[in-house]
């Protein structure tokens, strides 16, 4: 057995009553890729931020290459040769790609020295693994994943032999997520140790030697990767068992609930992102958009709630028209029974600094339910958000406490409960479970084709190829702007794929 | 020749007018550029000038007095940078204290001090700094254009104005060209790339507001040992604020900030220079108009003349690590 690049022995670490971690005992192989699973707030970031020296652990002790290690702060880490790139980047928007690469590993007290060595290690970092970045490139101008390779070459620049990725792919479009798994092979290759934390049980098993599993603060299991499966990895998570597909029987449509007519769009710089987009959704079916972020989906999304002007094109909702290019507003669609859960939950769905029980009624304030005159009817409220609290299973569940402090999944739910709760006959529902554990995402679906069996038209739009083949009854891929196929959710990931490259479309050009 | 003669008398005071904002913007430059919002600047530059006076005047020497003021300046920089970054209170609020601070300890302490009405005692020459008068300055005095210029204009005035101007490629050099200006810098964007790059934020922005003090204590003593022969009580008088003024307008660079600080003393050149005299087609215009034209202009350009300025990003936001 190779010799352990880390280990881990009996870490223990609290936030304040939250014990975050207990009693972890982790062993890192030299030279291997090494995933951490677990749900959201199981306890994975919060062990890493020990090993890099962010926080200190309560006990316990961490050896690194067989040496006990103390590492009080980053620099310790660094020192030792682990280097992490974190789920949110940690670069300096309007600095050169150069300067976010030397800041904290400057050379000299004056740039210039510290940039000419930084470009000539760079080229080196360059040729030696494919990561081909402009070294003079502003970070903000860059696409993500080019930025998340800045903080690959950022620890390797600083002489990482142990590599942290925490939640690399959360930000990538699948093409990308593919080019930095290829970048970690690579690293595994040259004998570097990748440590790779993650929810996603699909990477892990696509790219990792070895698992761990984390439940509620603890490490419940290590297996080797090829000797697991999906299905006993996500029950190890979750603690029970889960159906990563669900069922569903056929799908019974009814009439048309929304038709969409030549619809363009334009962002925000004049650029047409939807172009000249057609097609129904009828009611009891569920349509799901696929495609890579970035094709229009999002703008075609605000377009259809109101919330972005079309340039042209007409909307029938229930056979009336509903003017998008000019005076429709999301509260006027959301009275005609359109309801919108957005794809920026964050930034859109939810305000984080209100009490749960004031988001779970956010745009639906004016109900009649919710209002004593001209007065908000706290106590209907509340008593409100508490059924929908049990009935979506939202925790903790406490109606007053702070949007803010839900995980990702809880959020999801809050938006959710609030928008089916209306009893919509229209359901637009955009990356229904970006950032949601697991075990969450089973109850989503599950609730979407309970929609769907309702009678209502759901049109979801997920840049997971998974979620979109196992929910629709029709999938539509769009590709720059357009549609470019529509299938049944019986066409292979392949099929599918190629159409989102929009290879067909350049084939029949040519 | 009078008309010459008018406007390099102008220009002469409009550098005069100029240094005392330049150097606080300068000062407010570093600590914002740190992510550290500075309304205390007037507070600093108040205590710097009361500080200044007051020791020159006691110890007869200027450079003790100079001393003293960036001594003094620096001690209520790190007041606020204790409350600010030590203990994340609200930047605006700590700034604002140490202005109201500033006010009235100096008035009280000049008074206990020295019985002059907050006043401290007019310096004496050797207390004050004086004019330098730059090699050949009167040699050339009288050659026609060339002369008045490098002689009333360049020549003629104390250390500290030359100091102040070289101050400007000074900053621009440490904030683009050094490894402290690299990090000064990106820990007033991005903290959390500096925290997790291994480098203290919190000893990063107090070094960023002991640069501040120090500007600001040079600017408190030019106002009160060059420009006036001593300290008289609010002499300030809203400059800490109008280099704020003037920091956004120059869009947070140290060349923008000299020519914006320029603009700003040339306006009070002006106002000074106009007041009383009738203009052309409009007549005469009342002094309190003149006297409110920098203050004007200052609303005008932040009201968005200046296209869009954007702050560095971490401005004003205690650093607080991520659970």
């Amino acid at each position: 057995m190779a010799q352990a690049a880390i280990e881990l022995i009996g870490i223990n670490k609290s936030f304040g009553a939250v014990r975050a971690n207990r009693d972890i005992n982790l062993e890192i192989a030299r030279g291997t890729i090494h995933g951490i699973v677990g749900e959201n707030g199981a306890g994975k970031s919060t062990l890493m931020s020990i090993l890099y020296g962010f926080y200190q652990a309560d006990s316990g002790e961490i050896r690194v290459g067989g040496q006990p290690a103390s590492i009080k702060t980053p620099n310790d880490a660094i020192a030792l040769g682990i280097g992490m790139v974190h789920q949110h980047f940690m670069l300096v928007d309007n600095f050169s790609v150069l300067e976010n690469i030397i800041l904290g590993a400057e050379s000299d007290a004056l740039l210039k020295k510290s940039i000419a060595k930084a470009r000539s290690e760079l080229e080196r970092l360059e040729r030696e693994y494919g990561l081909e970045v402009d070294p003079d490139a502003i970070i903000e101008e860059l696409p993500v994943g080019l930025q998340q390779r800045v903080e690959i070459l950022k620890a390797l620049y600083r002489g990482a032999e142990i590599l942290i990725l925490d939640e690399p792919t959360g930000v990538l479009t699948p093409a990308e997520a593919d080019h930095l798994f290829r970048i970690l092979r690579q690293l595994k290759d040259q004998g570097k140790t990748v440590v790779l934390i993650t929810h996603k049980l699909r990477e892990i098993m696509a790219i990792t030697d070895t698992v761990s599993v984390m439940r509620q603060g603890t490490m419940v299991a290590t297996r080797e990767t090829a000797k697991t499966t999906v299905e006993e990895l996500a029950e190890l998570m979750v603690g029970r068992r889960v159906l990563l597909r669900v069922e569903k029987g056929e799908a019974e449509a009814g009439g048309v609930k929304l038709a969409v007519k030549n619809l363009t769009v334009k962002d925000t710089r004049g650029v047409t992102m939807v172009d000249d987009i057609s097609f129904d959704i009828r009611a009891g079916e569920i349509v799901g958009i696929a495609g890579v972020a970035g094709n229009g989906q999002s703008e075609l999304l605000e377009a259809i709630s109101g919330i972005r002007r079309a340039v042209s094109g007409s909307v029938m909702l229930d056979g009336k028209p509903i003017d998008l290019t000019g005076a429709a507003d999301p509260g006027e669609l959301r009275d005609r029974g359109l309801a919108h859960v957005p794809e920026d939950r964050h930034h859109v769905g939810l305000v984080l600094a209100f009490e749960e029980n004031e988001n779970s009624i956010l745009g639906y304030h004016d109900d009649p339910r919710y209002l004593k005159g001209p007065f908000l009817n706290i106590d209907a409220i509340r008593n409100d958000a508490k059924d929908k609290i049990a009935k979506y299973d939202i925790r903790p569940a406490d109606c007053r406490l702070k949007t803010a402090n839900f995980s990702g999944g809880n959020q999801q739910k809050i938006v959710l409960a609030r928008e089916m709760e209306q009893d919509p006959g229209v359901l637009i529902v955009g990356q229904p479970t970006r950032g949601v554990d697991v075990g969450a995402i089973e109850f989503i679906h599950k609730r979407l084709i309970a929609m769907r069996d309702q009678g209502k038209a759901v049109l979801v739009v997920s840049v997971e190829l998974d979620e979109i083949r196992s929910l629709s009854d029709r999938i539509l891929v769009m590709f720059a702007g357009r549609i470019v196929g529509e299938r049944g959710p019986e066409a292979t990931e392949g099929e599918l794929g190629l159409l989102m490259a929009g290879v067909e479309q350049q084939e029949a050009a040519l | 020749m009078d008309v010459f003669n008018a406007i390099v008398q102008t220009l002469d005071s409009t550098i005069r007018l100029s240094v005392p904002l330049l150097l606080a913007c300068l000062a407010g430059l570093y600590s914002e550029r740190a992510g550290i919002f500075d309304i205390g600047l007037e507070g600093k530059m108040l205590v710097g000038a009361f500080a200044g006076a007051a020791a020159a005047s006691v110890f007869h020497s200027a450079f003790l007095g100079l001393g003293m003021a960036v001594l003094i300046s620096v001690a209520f920089a790190m007041i606020h940078g204790f409350a600010s970054i030590t203990h994340r209170g609200n930047q605006i609020v700590s700034g604002v204290a140490i202005n109201f601070i500033a006010a009235g300890s100096t008035i009280i302490l000049g008074q206990a001090w020295f019985q002059q009405g907050g006043r401290t005692p007019a310096l004496q020459p050797g207390e004050r700094f004086e004019a330098i008068t730059l090699p050949g300055a009167d040699a050339i005095r009288d050659v026609p254009i060339v002369g008045p210029i490098y002689a009333e204009l360049l020549s003629g005035h104390s250390i500290l104005v030359y100091l102040a101007f070289a101050m400007v490629p000074f900053t621009w050099w440490v904030l683009f060209r050094t490894r402290f200006g690299l990090r000064l810098r990106a820990v007033g964007e991005n903290p959390a790339a500096v925290d997790t790059a291994g480098i203290s934020v919190a000893w990063l922005r107090y070094r960023a507001l002991i640069c501040t003090g120090i500007l600001t204590g040079i600017a408190g003593a030019y106002l009160s040992m060059v420009q006036n022969g001593g300290f008289v009580k609010d002499m300030t008088a809203g400059k800490g604020y109008i280099a704020l003024a003037a920091l956004i307008f120059a869009k947070w660079k140290p060349v923008n900030a000299m020519f914006a600080c320029l603009l700003f003393g040339f306006l009070d050149a002006l106002s000074i220079r106009l007041q009383g005299s009738p203009l052309p087609i409009i007549g005469k215009v009342p002094v309190q108009f003149m006297q409110a034209l920098p203050y004007i202009l200052t609303v005008i350009l932040l009201a968005g003349f200046i296209g869009k300025a954007i702050p560095p990003r971490a401005g004003g936001v205690p650093y607080v690590k991520e659970r």
